[in-house]
């Protein structure tokens, strides 16, 4: 009787260790700030554990059958919480703080009850010292074993979801032990053991569904349905659809939407292509959804071009998926198309191969990896594959609310040593949206666009070069490799556009 | 009642570390290596064989380290050809070495030149050469490759649980304590803009062009953290900056350190701290000195002992590889080893050469290059830097070899470990001769306080060992006296080792080298434009 309760108050113990820990993770994964959120997460446990300690001189009756009865309610609130507060917190269900500090405060009364009445349990059989050591230091035990099991194993392989989960079912089972082991001590049994099974059942059912109810969550995050979702070494992958509209999300951030990419991309290719007749190699980077790539090939005179992208798993998904083929006019399968999945930097370090007109179409410079791709030292080396008469795009975000940005990359590309034409159009997904034309000779608009478009005409394009005030040019230092200002001018500007 | 619970909680990552070594894979293998000390230390009973063959040279170069290879690259620039360069090494380049894997090249020692100051027209000459400096050499504020420059984010520092941006320590700092440090900055700032009569900077680089004002020079006679405490300084963020500055550069304590040679270190540069790297640390520097040696190197050659004459040197030159013994006579000799080998090599030593090296300390530093699976990654904080120090740590932290890669994707990388052995000499070493096993245990758990995957992350450690890696700046060193036999030279012979600066620093040995160099070509009779 004595050795059965103390290996429970080790599970006891790791389980109320867990949802401590599960509680401070989550609130650091959904609200940052991860000091402030484990302090206050547990402070509240700690505290709460404490009213529990008191209240459980209140506890009277069979403690026996109170002990399975709190096991059972930890391991269902326990087990819950976490897929409560991430439901909660996408839904805008409810009010996400005071949900959060209301259970860890309910699980950390439950659990502060928990170990003074096993005491008081064992009290009648155990000398105090000998109690109070076996019961306490099993107790830390357990914690400990949490401890190092949690940040090495659980998050990382089952997620917070399942891990509480699985502590739930830990709690439960330490229930229905119990109700089997001193059944003869606590009476008629029926009305528990429906209790045991009907709680085991549900979080047994939750384990089993948690991947379904983690992407229902995630449905919830992007508002729309999501046809296709993946991890892939380098980035998350997520297309939506909603009614007629496709949407392409690379770590949650917008790629484009089907109903207006045309305006990207077109804005994109055209007034540099459009005005280089004689352009034959083309290379570009990024841009592994082709999208880029069929403006690129309504030209005939292209013979060839080469599209290097990072992640082999966005040119495969865009080159086999048939919706994606429809929206790319199944672009990656064309004959003239050499697909190398490299990193852009290290591929053009080692080629030798020269091209007539580049399209650099990488995601913003949101970190110092992408800031690389935006350096004084990427655009000198990129000269070293354009041809006398040739010219590269580039895209350099938006103009008007990342108007230092925008002009930081015109600034690079000059410090570089391209003659550079700034120009920009209106992308309603993304707003005013900024591209460099860059080359070694002066640009001149092309005189017709001679392929069909949706889009840009020569009649547009004048509107294109010009900049109203509210996106002309600002003063803004070159970004070099050793200093990386575009990234923290980035930083400063979009994090002013999405604070709310 | 729980209230371990919450240490537990808190300090997950110290728990993992103490739980490590039961629970954790086995050590992930690797090599240990070092200087060849046993090659070295067979000076000690020296029973080598007879020479058996005689080579005739103008200059006989002991030494490719910085020194000797300046020494040769500035032979060469002359049209001076005719000089053999004898390296213990299987290869030169010193405490400038590289190593090489299929993830990336990596520091075996140095790993960083910060960007050089005026005087020290040499290393810029070199750098213009390697077409790193751009433009003129002699200009106030040069242009350099951005390619070689550091690349941003250069430094951070873990304390309290946090990466925080540059080495100051910042992060719960009172303003007190922060009003030491700008007062620290602005002295510094005072010192870099002061000037003697003659023109000169109290602290040049090199040193050997610094203001000979007693008052600067009497900072020598006491230790940095004395002068510290002396100044009002009380800041430990200060004191703890002041001593990490004097182990990385010196292998010393501040406790230990020279005064003179702790602000040497914040006051000699003015290039706002920026740093040239590469992947292989400061290997490139030395390759390119050593272009000018090509052919006219002889590697893992010992020189046991070495005679002067009237008109010519007489270096006996042991060859590990071939195990037989050479002769090379020279008509001048350039020593360029560590000075404490002079003892053992030289027949006659000069007294006041031997009183010199006398209390002369040098730091054993352990340089260990893991290679990882991915990054490590940043729980809380700044970003990965190329120099990641942490604050509560004897050794100096790591450094990212991959960072200088021109390239933006994740990947496996190479990390570069640094320990000076601050408390403890070269001439008795205890914890350096630790098995390759209790160091990698060692680095995984001082890794393992940021990075608790770190032991996941690793799938090899190798350990390089330096006992005498650099000399030390001991108070009084500097300009007490003993350095000037040596500086001087004698008839036939130059000494072009840092040692003689008493600084193990790159534009010292590359001074110290082309010096030689300069005043071996006069004797010669050759001509040369100066480069110093």
């Amino acid at each position: 009787m004595q050795r059965p309760l103390l290996v429970s108050v080790f599970i006891v113990a790791s389980c109320g260790l867990a949802y401590e820990l599960i509680a401070g993770a989550l609130a650091s994964y959904l609200l940052g700030d991860s000091v402030m959120q484990f302090s206050t997460v547990i402070g509240v446990y700690l505290f709460a554990m404490g009213i529990g300690s008191w209240l459980s001189k209140h506890v009277a009756g069979n403690l026996l059958v109170r002990f399975i009865q709190i096991e059972l309610l930890v391991g269902l609130l326990g087990g819950l919480s976490a897929g409560l507060l991430f439901l909660l917190f996408t839904l805008h269900a409810g009010p996400f703080r005071f949900t959060l500090y209301g259970l860890v405060l309910l699980i950390g009364i439950l659990v502060g009850l928990e170990i003074p009445l096993i005491m008081r349990i064992l009290k009648r059989e155990v000398a105090f010292k000998d109690l109070v050591a076996q019961v306490l230091s099993v107790d830390y035990i357990g914690a400990l074993a949490v401890s190092v099991l949690f940040p090495l194993l659980l998050a990382p392989h089952l997620g917070l979801v399942r891990s509480a989960l699985l502590f739930g079912l830990l709690n439960a089972l330490v229930a229905a032990w119990a109700l089997w082991l001193f059944r003869a001590q606590i009476g008629p049994l029926a009305g528990m053991r429906a209790q045991c099974v009907a709680v085991i059942g549900l979080l047994a059912l939750g384990f089993g569904f948690a991947g379904t109810f983690v992407s229902l969550a995630e449905a919830n995050l992007y508002n729309e349905d999501i046809v296709h979702a993946e991890s892939s070494p380098y980035q998350r992958i997520v297309i939506t659809r909603w009614r007629d509209e496709s949407r392409l999300y690379l770590n949650h951030n917008l790629q484009f939407s089907s109903r207006d990419e045309y305006r990207y991309h077109e804005a994109l290719v055209h007034p540099g292509l459009a005005a280089l007749p004689g352009a034959r190699r083309v290379l570009v980077l990024g841009g592994g959804d082709g999208m880029a790539l069929r403006e690129i090939l309504k030209y005939p005179q292209v013979e060839s071009v080469t599209l290097v992208d990072l992640d082999p798993r966005m040119t495969e998904l865009f080159s086999q998926s048939p919706m994606l083929r429809e929206l790319n006019g199944d672009a990656l399968a064309s004959k003239k198309l050499k697909i190398i999945n490299a990193d852009a930097l290290q591929w053009l370090e080692q080629t030798q191969e020269m091209f007539d007109f580049v399209v650099a179409d990488f995601p913003d410079p949101s970190n110092h990896s992408l800031g690389k791709l935006y350096s004084t030292a990427f655009y000198r080396l990129l000269k070293q594959h354009v041809a006398e008469t040739g010219r590269i795009v580039v895209q350099a975000t938006s103009p008007l609310y990342a108007r230092e940005s925008f002009w930081t990359v015109v600034a690079t590309l000059q410090a570089a040593g391209w003659q550079t034409t700034p120009y920009h159009a209106l992308v309603p997904s993304f707003g005013e949206w900024g591209y460099i034309l860059g080359g070694r000779r002066e640009y001149r608009p092309p005189t017709a666009i001679p392929v069909p478009t949706r889009f840009i005409t020569v009649d547009a394009l004048p509107a294109l070069f010009h900049f109203p005030v509210d996106m002309a040019r600002v003063a803004a230092e070159p970004n070099r490799l050793d200093n990386q200002n575009l990234v923290r001018v980035f930083e400063r500007e979009w994090g002013r556009v999405q604070a709310p | 009642m729980r209230r371990r619970n919450f240490l537990a909680a808190t300090s997950g990552a110290a728990v993992l570390a103490a739980c490590g070594a039961k629970s954790a894979p086995p050590l992930p293998p690797g090599a240990l290596t070092g200087a060849s000390e046993v090659l070295g230390h067979r000076l000690r009973q020296p029973d080598f064989p007879a020479p058996t063959e005689t080579r005739r040279t103008s200059v006989a170069i002991v030494g490719g380290g910085i020194g000797g290879l300046s020494a040769a690259w500035k032979l060469a620039r002359s049209g001076c050809e005719d000089f053999l360069l004898l390296e213990l090494e299987g290869e030169t380049g010193g405490n400038s070495r590289a190593g090489k894997n299929e993830i990336s090249a990596y520091p075996l020692g140095a790993h960083y030149l910060p960007l050089p100051p005026r005087e020290a027209r040499a290393t810029r000459q070199l750098l213009a050469e390697l077409g790193v400096l751009q433009g003129d050499p002699d200009a106030a504020h040069p242009t350099y490759d951005e390619r070689y420059l550091c690349h941003a984010p250069q430094e951070r520092l873990y304390t309290n649980g946090y990466w925080q941006e540059g080495l100051w320590p910042t992060l719960g700092v009172p303003a007190a304590e922060r009003a030491q440090y700008a007062r620290f900055q602005e002295f510094i700032q005072e010192l870099r803009q002061r000037r003697d009569g003659a023109g000169r900077r109290p602290f040049a680089l090199p040193l050997a062009l610094s203001s000979r004002d007693p008052k600067m020079r009497a900072l020598d006679r006491m230790s940095m953290r004395d002068w510290l405490l002396g100044e009002g300084y009380t800041a430990p963020g200060l004191h703890w900056l002041t001593d990490y500055a004097c182990r990385d550069d010196y292998g010393s304590a501040a406790a230990q350190t020279s005064a003179w040679a702790g602000l040497h270190y914040f006051a000699c540069r003015d290039g706002e701290g920026q740093v040239l790297t590469a992947p292989e640390g400061n290997a490139w520097l030395a390759r390119g000195l050593a272009r000018a040696a090509t052919g006219r190197v002889q590697p893992s050659a010992l020189v046991f002992r070495v005679e002067q004459r009237k008109k010519d040197a007489v270096c006996d030159v042991y060859l590990a590889a071939e195990n037989r013994s050479i002769r090379v006579i020279a008509r001048e000799l350039i020593w360029a080893a560590p000075l404490f080998l002079i003892p053992h090599v030289f027949a006659a030593p000069r007294p006041e050469w031997l009183a010199a090296i006398r209390g002369a300390e040098y730091a054993p530093w352990v340089v260990a290059n893991l290679t990882l699976k991915a990054a490590p990654q940043t729980r809380a904080g700044q970003p990965l830097a190329w120099d990641n120090v942490l604050h509560d740590s004897a050794a100096l932290g790591y450094v990212v070899a991959t960072h200088q890669q021109l390239r933006y994707a994740p990947g496996p990388t190479v990390i570069t470990w640094y320990r000076a052995l601050h408390e403890e000499a070269a001439s008795r070493p205890r914890r350096l001769l630790n098995t390759r096993a209790a160091w990698a245990e060692e680095i995984l758990a001082d890794l393992s306080r940021p990075h608790p995957e770190i032991r996941e992350l690793t799938t090899r450690i190798d350990i390089n060992r330096h006992a005498h890696a650099m000399i030390r700046p001991l108070p009084g060193r500097l300009w007490g006296g003993t350095r000037g036999s040596f500086e001087l030279g004698r008839p036939g012979i130059q000494f072009a080792h840092a040692d003689v600066s008493g600084l193990s620093l790159f534009e010292e040995a590359n001074y110290r080298g082309v010096l030689a160099a300069e005043r071996t070509l006069a004797r010669l009779g050759v001509s040369y434009a100066s480069s110093l």
